[in-house]
């Protein structure tokens, strides 16, 4: 058994740029989460999520100690911060955007998200 | 307060991260923070682009606007607590930004002081010279095949040069381009003593410093989510500060009293901001690795940072090139009640059918619909019903200001020749100052100290 939740159940981000290429640091908010970015938080994955935004590569780096991975998205700024014609040039809402993405969660984490008042995803 | 040169740690604090930011927190840092340092980082990529456009109109201009608030208020608190200033408020001109400051603390009597400016990160003449070899980090083609003309060139230097100032007894230094954490390392080498080529310790002082670049980032700013992430008192939020140990190793802490909050999350986010690969971030002073980095609460609102290690510095710097490249024209309405987005969805075609009409030359057009799908797209959750309001926005870059200005027109005239009951259309048009990348050989920057002493 298992459920899916908003990966903003189980983990926290920030964006940031570099001319065109945005990255993302993604945190699990705890160390058990982890596994969860590692399995289902893939650049495949994230591509398929962030669709008609990341013209460029889509790589992940990973970072044990502090349970967190760091997505590195090439041409994905609009053709970089200060020549995009988006509202959100450096893309820091793209943070938000991952948070979006659904993940699977075993029985165990999703009776823990629904006691904190989560809800699965239908 | 008069015993803090027998702390085991320098105190930096972080007063600003962006041309800007927030006065009274820095203020309150130099009133209460008992400092040894207070650093001031006012520098994103386009800043100084734009700050050199101002200098070429004006040889008094181009260092940060407001580099006279930030500095009348904390100078009499830093002179009291024999706090030094750091900063890169001198922007595109550090010797203007040095001339101020030095008549800004004779105007408040403030005693005998040494300040210092770092010049020669201007780099536009050599950039100029090398058009044809220089390549653009951004595509491989050389630079000189950049349409458009090239307003700036500013390399990123490194923490050497403000260490030099310090070391020469600098009570400010004021800087250009230089890489935002070499701002915040140089105090740590100055203090400690560090080797240029200690590369693990560098590292780590790197990492202490990339942890506090962002400013506030770190202690309560750009981290709030109602529900997920609480920030206590996010509107009196205090700036943060390192107390660094002579190992690199450091404590990140923010004054009792204010507002926001310093844990392990927000230190992780900050971290990673702005990095790609973790084990190889480039600076001018070290090639850092955070890989092994460990973030231990220490206590409430504090966080000790530890295990950044490092490798030799690069041979080459980094340089922002600044280039107009045409204009951006900007226009917006909204339509709000019942059938909104098809009334929004019409004006879009009535506006590129004009744009047809009137042989508007634009490289690229964008129309957003704010509420909808204006940030993200088709990647965009889908709405669950039609929205109330729809706030419609064209974007488009020409290569002249006129057809800039001829789209934010046609956007202009929706309110009386469009679809029936839009709001009053409110437009824009600006230059574009885009910024490229290039590296240059060290040899090729020759930095230097000036100084004035009040």
């Amino acid at each position: 058994m298992s459920a899916r939740f908003h990966l903003r159940e189980i983990a926290h981000a920030r964006a940031g740029d570099k001319g065109d290429t945005c990255n993302i640091g993604v945190i699990a908010y705890r160390p058990e989460y982890y596994p969860i970015l590692l399995a289902q938080v893939t650049p495949e994955a994230v591509r398929a999520h962030f669709r008609g935004l990341v013209r460029g590569a889509v790589t992940r780096y990973e970072l044990p100690l502090v349970e967190a991975v760091n997505l590195v998205l090439e041409n994905a700024l609009g053709g970089g911060v200060t020549r995009s014609l988006s509202l959100d040039p450096h893309g820091k809402s793209y943070a938000a955007l991952i948070l979006s993405m659904p993940v699977t969660v075993d029985d165990a984490i999703a009776g823990r998200l629904q006691a904190l008042g989560r809800r699965p995803l239908p | 307060m008069n015993s803090r040169r027998d702390r085991p740690f320098v105190r930096i604090g972080a007063g600003a991260s962006y041309a800007g930011d927030r006065v009274e927190p820095a203020t309150d840092l130099a009133a209460r923070g008992a400092l040894d340092y207070l650093v001031y980082e006012t520098l994103a990529e386009r800043t100084i682009a734009l700050a050199n456009v101002q200098r070429l109109k004006d040889p008094s201009a181009g260092y940060n606007e407001l580099l006279e608030d930030r500095l009348r208020a904390a100078l009499p608190h830093c002179r009291r607590h024999g706090t030094r200033v750091v900063t890169s408020m001198g922007a595109a001109n550090p010797l203007a930004a040095m001339a101020k400051a030095g008549a800004i603390a004779r105007d408040l009597s403030l005693g005998p002081l040494r300040i210092a400016a770092v010049i020669g990160d201007d780099v536009l003449a050599y950039c100029q010279r090398h058009a044809d070899s220089l390549t653009l980090m951004e595509s491989g083609a050389p630079l000189c095949t950049l349409a458009g003309e090239i307003v700036s060139a500013n390399a990123y230097l490194g923490a050497d040069n403000i260490v030099a100032a310090l070391a020469q007894g600098a009570d400010i230094v004021i800087t250009g381009r230089v890489a935002d954490c070499s701002l915040f390392l140089a105090p740590m080498i100055h203090e400690f003593g560090w080797a240029q080529d200690d590369w693990d310790r560098l590292g780590q002082g790197q990492v202490c410093a990339d942890m506090v670049e962002c400013g506030a980032n770190v202690s309560g700013g750009f981290f709030a989510d109602p529900g997920y992430k609480e920030v206590p008192d996010l509107g009196d939020l205090g700036y943060p500060y390192l107390d660094v140990a002579a190992d690199g190793t450091a404590v990140l802490a923010k004054l009792d009293g204010t507002g926001g909050v310093i844990n392990r999350a927000i230190c992780t986010e900050q971290m990673l901001y702005e990095i790609h690969d973790p084990a190889n971030y480039i600076t001018p002073d070290v090639v850092v690795d955070f890989t092994g980095v460990r973030l231990e609460e220490v206590g409430a609102n504090r966080v000790r940072i530890s295990g950044g290690r490092g490798r030799a510095r690069p041979d080459r710097f980094k340089v922002s090139v600044g280039i107009k490249e045409g204009w951006i024209g900007e226009a917006e309405i909204t339509y709000a009640g019942l059938g909104c987005l098809e009334r929004a969805r019409l004006a879009e075609r009535v506006v590129r059918r004009r744009l047809e009409i009137g042989g508007v030359a634009l490289d690229e057009l964008r129309v957003d619909y704010i509420g909808l799908d204006s940030l993200h797209g088709e990647a965009s959750l889908p709405p669950a019903h039609e929205p109330y309001e729809v706030r419609l926005r064209f974007a488009g870059r020409a290569r002249s200001r006129r057809d800039a200005q001829r789209l934010a027109g046609e956007v202009e005239t929706l309110v009386g020749k469009g679809p029936a009951m839009g709001s009053l259309p409110r437009t824009g048009v600006r230059e574009v100052l885009a910024i490229y990348s290039v590296l240059i050989p060290r040899a090729a920057v020759q930095a230097r100290l000036a100084w004035e002493v009040t």
